[in-house]
C-alpha cells in the first residue's frame, strides 16, 4: 500500500479552481521532489494535505497509509503521522518554545494512545535532538520562533520533524529565504531524518534545493496538475530550460 | 408635604435596607450619624445607572436590580463550613485575615502570628473611636452605601521600615445565599516597609449573594508594596470593590488583579501618586464566560511630577460574557516628567461576546510622556492553524494562545510564587472550557 494517494484531486479557493485533478503516490521512504512555477499549485497542495481551513476539495480523494485523511481534522493527520514544515513559520509571542514542543508531543502521542512524556524523559530528548541539528538550548527558551532569523526558523521546524517522528515530511519551498550556509545546515537536518520508513514531500521553486536534498522522483507541477514526473534528471534539465514549456502542456 | 418613598426594582422600600440592619451595625453615636448620612446619599443617588458617565457600562440598575438586605452573622454551621472552604484557599506561607458573610473571624485568622509585626484590629473595634474610617471624598453611590453598611473588615498598620516576613491574606468568605455583606478595610503602611497584601473573594456554596468591598490603602515613602486581588465569587453573585489608594515618595506598588468569577463584578480603583519618584505596575486579567460582566474602572493620579505608571490589563470573553475596562490616567499641572501608559486587550473567543475599552488621558502638564493603546479581537488563525498542524487539539491550541494572551500582564506579578500562583488561575480556566 502507498503511504500517500492523492487521486484526482480537485480544489477551490474562493470559487476559483486552484488544482484541476492532481494525482500523485509516494511511497515509504521515498523523496520526492514537486516544483513548478508560481502559481502552479504547490503550496495549495500542501496545505491540503495538512488540512488547512479555506480550501474546497470538490472532487478526489486523499488516502494516508490507505486512510481518507480529508475526514480527519488537522491534528488527527498530525498524530496519524503527517507533517509539514511551513514555508513561513509563524511566531507566537508568549509561548515558550519548549512548552510547545511538549504539549504537541504529548498531544500526538495521547492521539495514539501512547504514554505521555514525563518532563525529564522529555528534556532529554529535546536536548539530544537539538545537540544534533546544532540548536543552542537559549533558543528553545524564547518564544516559538519569535525573533528568530529565517534559518532558524526553518532548524526549529526540523527540530519538531526529528522530535514527532512522522511517516511523511511536507517540506514547502524550504529554501525560501535562506542564504546558502542556513540551506545547508536545514537540509542536512532533513538527510539525517530519512528512513527506509519515512518519506520526503520536498516542494520548490528551485533546483538548488535539490542538491542537498536529492529526490528520487520529480514531479513538474503546472496549472494545477502534475504535468510530468521523471528522476533526478528532470531537474537539471527544468534548470537549463524552465518552466515556459510546460505552460502550454498544461 | 408628601415624600414618596423610594422603591427597589423588585417593590421593596429602600429605605428598609438600613432600618432593618440599624441595630446590628457597628460604631459609636457619631459613627452612626455618619452612616445615617451616607445612607442618605445613597437613597437620593439610588444605584448607578448608564446615565452616570463613571457607569455607562455598567448599569446595575438593569443587571443587579436592587442591593439584597443584610447577610445574619455566620453561625457556628456556617464557620465550619468557612474554615475548610479557608484551608483550600488559602495561600502557603501567608498569614490568613478572614471574613466570613461580613464579619472578622477570629478563629480562622492568624491573629497571634501577625500581630508579632503589624498593628492589627478590626473595623468593628475601630468605629467605637474612629467615625473617620467610614468617610471617603468619593460622591460615588455604591461607596456611600458601603460606608452606611459596612459591619467589618481589617485595620491594618504596618510600621515605618517593617519589612513583612510573609504575605498577608484577607480572604472574604460568602456562605449565606440571598444576602448582601459589606466590608471596609484600612491598610497603612509605613515609610520604607514592605509588604504583600492579597484579597481573595470566594464563595462557600452560597448563590445569588452580593458583596460591597471597600479598601482604602496608604504607602508612605521608599515603600515597596505588592497587592493582589483574586476575585472568584459565585457565577450568580455581584461583587462590587472600590480602592483608595495613595502613594508616597519613591515607592514601588505592583497591583494585580485577576477576575474568574460573579455574574457582575466591578473593581473601580482610584490610585494617587501623591510623592515624586514612585513607580505604580497595575496590571489585570479578567477571565468571563456565560452571561458575566465584569468591570475594572481605574483611576490613576500623577499629582506631582516624576512617577511612572505602567498598565497592563487583559481580558478574554467567552460566550455572551461582557468586559469592560475604563482607565484613566489624570497628570496634573505640576506633575511635569510623568510617565504613564497604558495597555488593554480583549481576546473574544466568540462572536456574542463583548469588550468595551475606554482609555483617557487628562494631561495638564506638557513635559510628560503618555499613551495608552486599546484592542479586541479574536485569535490568530495563522497561529491556530500552526498549533493544530503539530498536534494540538482545538480548545488545546486556544489554550495555549490564551495562556500566551494573558500572560503577558500576568508576567508584571513580581513576587515569583504569587505569580505562578495566578498562572495557576488561568489554568485552571481554560481546563474548565475544554
Amino acid at each position: 500500500m502507498a503511504l500517500l494517494e492523492v487521486k484526482d484531486l480537485k480544489v477551490r479557493v474562493e470559487e476559483r479552481e486552484i488544482l484541476h485533478g492532481l494525482n500523485l503516490t509516494v511511497n515509504e521512504g521515498e523523496i520526492h521532489a514537486i516544483m513548478g512555477p508560481n502559481g502552479s499549485g504547490k503550496s495549495t497542495l500542501s496545505h491540503v494535505i495538512a488540512g488547512k481551513p479555506g480550501y474546497e476539495v470538490t472532487d478526489g480523494q486523499i488516502l494516508f497509509k490507505g486512510e481518507d485523511l480529508l475526514e480527519m481534522a488537522p491534528e488527527e493527520r498530525a498524530a496519524k503521522g503527517v507533517f509539514l514544515a511551513f514555508q513561513y513559520p509563524v511566531e507566537i509571542p508568549g509561548v515558550a518554545t519548549m512548552t510547545f514542543l511538549r504539549t504537541a508531543l504529548n498531544a500526538q502521542r495521547k492521539a495514539r494512545g501512547e504514554s505521555e512524556y514525563s518532563t525529564p524523559d522529555f528534556l532529554k530528548k529535546v536536548r539530544e535532538v537539538s545537540k544534533s541539528l546544532n540548536i543552542p538550548q537559549d533558543m528553545l527558551k524564547r518564544g516559538v520562533n519569535v525573533g528568530f532569523s529565517g534559518g532558524e526558523k526553518k532548524r526549529n521546524e526540523v527540530l519538531q520533524m526529528a522530535l514527532f517522528e512522522p511517516s511523511l515530511c511536507i517540506l514547502d519551498e524550504m529554501d525560501s529565504g535562506l542564504d546558502i550556509d542556513a540551506l545547508r545546515i536545514a537540509a542536512d537536518g532533513v538527510n539525517a531524518l530519512h528512513s527506509p520508513k519515512r518519506a520526503m514531500v520536498v516542494i520548490t521553486h528551485y533546483q538548488r534545493l535539490l542538491n542537498y536534498i536529492v529526490p528520487d522522483i520529480v514531479h513538474v507541477m503546472s496549472k494545477g496538475r502534475v504535468v510530468k514526473s521523471g528522476g533526478k534528471e528532470l531537474a537539471l534539465e527544468l534548470e537549463a530550460s524552465g518552466y515556459a514549456q510546460f505552460e502550454d502542456a498544461a | 408635604m408628601n415624600v414618596a418613598v423610594a422603591k427597589t426594582g423588585k417593590g421593596r422600600a429602600v429605605s428598609d435596607l438600613f432600618t432593618s440592619a440599624e441595630g446590628r451595625l457597628p460604631g459609636s453615636p457619631s459613627v452612626i450619624a455618619v452612616r445615617r448620612e451616607a445612607f442618605e446619599t445613597y437613597e437620593r443617588l439610588g444605584l448607578p445607572h448608564r446615565r452616570i458617565e463613571e457607569w455607562k457600562y455598567t448599569d446595575l440598575r438593569a443587571l443587579v436590580g436592587e442591593v439584597l438586605p443584610l447577610s445574619a452573622a455566620p453561625d457556628a454551621a456556617a464557620l465550619k463550613r468557612a474554615a475548610d472552604a479557608v484551608k483550600v484557599h488559602a495561600i502557603a506561607g501567608a498569614r490568613k485575615l478572614v471574613l466570613v458573610d461580613g464579619v472578622f473571624a477570629s478563629d480562622l485568622s492568624d491573629v497571634k502570628a501577625l500581630a508579632s509585626e503589624v498593628g492589627f484590629g478590626t473595623l468593628r473595634e475601630a468605629l467605637e473611636k474612629d467615625a473617620d474610617l467610614l468617610k471617603t471624598a468619593s460622591t460615588d453611590a455604591v461607596i456611600a452605601l458601603n460606608a452606611a453598611m459596612a459591619t467589618d473588615g481589617v485595620v491594618l498598620s504596618i510600621a515605618d521600615g517593617t519589612q513583612l516576613s510573609a504575605p498577608i491574606q484577607i480572604i472574604h468568605l460568602a456562605t449565606a445565599a440571598s444576602a448582601s455583606a459589606f466590608t471596609r478595610s484600612r491598610v497603612m503602611v509605613g515609610k520604607g516597609a514592605r509588604a504583600t497584601i492579597i484579597e481573595s473573594f470566594v464563595a462557600v456554596g452560597a448563590k445569588a449573594y452580593q458583596v460591597n468591598d471597600a479598601v482604602v490603602l496608604s504607602i508612605g515613602d521608599n515603600a515597596d508594596v505588592a497587592h493582589i486581588r483574586l476575585m472568584d465569587d459565585a457565577p450568580d453573585a455581584v461583587n462590587i470593590s472600590s480602592h483608595f489608594v495613595t502613594v508616597g515618595a519613591n515607592t514601588k506598588l505592583n497591583f494585580f488583579n485577576m477576575t474568574t468569577g460573579a455574574a457582575v463584578s466591578r473593581l473601580q480603583g482610584f490610585i494617587t501618586l501623591a510623592g515624586e519618584g514612585s513607580e505604580l505596575s497595575a496590571n489585570g486579567v479578567n477571565l468571563l464566560q456565560k452571561t458575566e460582566h465584569g468591570d475594572t474602572t481605574l483611576v490613576v493620579d500623577h499629582a506631582v511630577p516624576n512617577c511612572v505608571s505602567r498598565e497592563v490589563f487583559r481580558a478574554v470573553l467567552d460566550d455572551r460574557a461582557h468586559s469592560v475596562f475604563q482607565g484613566r490616567i489624570i497628570v496634573r499641572p505640576d506633575a511635569q516628567k510623568t510617565d504613564g501608559k497604558m495597555m488593554i486587550r480583549a481576546l473574544l473567543l466568540s462572536d456574542e461576546a463583548e469588550a468595551d475599552n475606554k482609555p483617557e488621558l487628562e494631561i495638564f502638564a506638557d513635559d510628560v510622556s503618555c499613551g495608552h493603546g486599546a484592542t479586541a479581537g479574536a485569535l490568530d488563525d495563522s497561529l491556530l492553524f500552526y498549533l493544530k498542524a503539530r498536534g494540538l487539539p482545538e480548545k488545546q491550541a486556544q489554550a495555549l494562545l490564551i495562556q500566551a494572551f494573558v500572560g503577558e500582564a500576568i508576567e508584571q506579578i513580581a513576587d515569583d510564587g504569587l505569580r505562578e500562583h495566578v498562572i495557576g488561575i488561568a489554568e485552571r480556566w481554560l481546563e474548565r472550557r475544554q
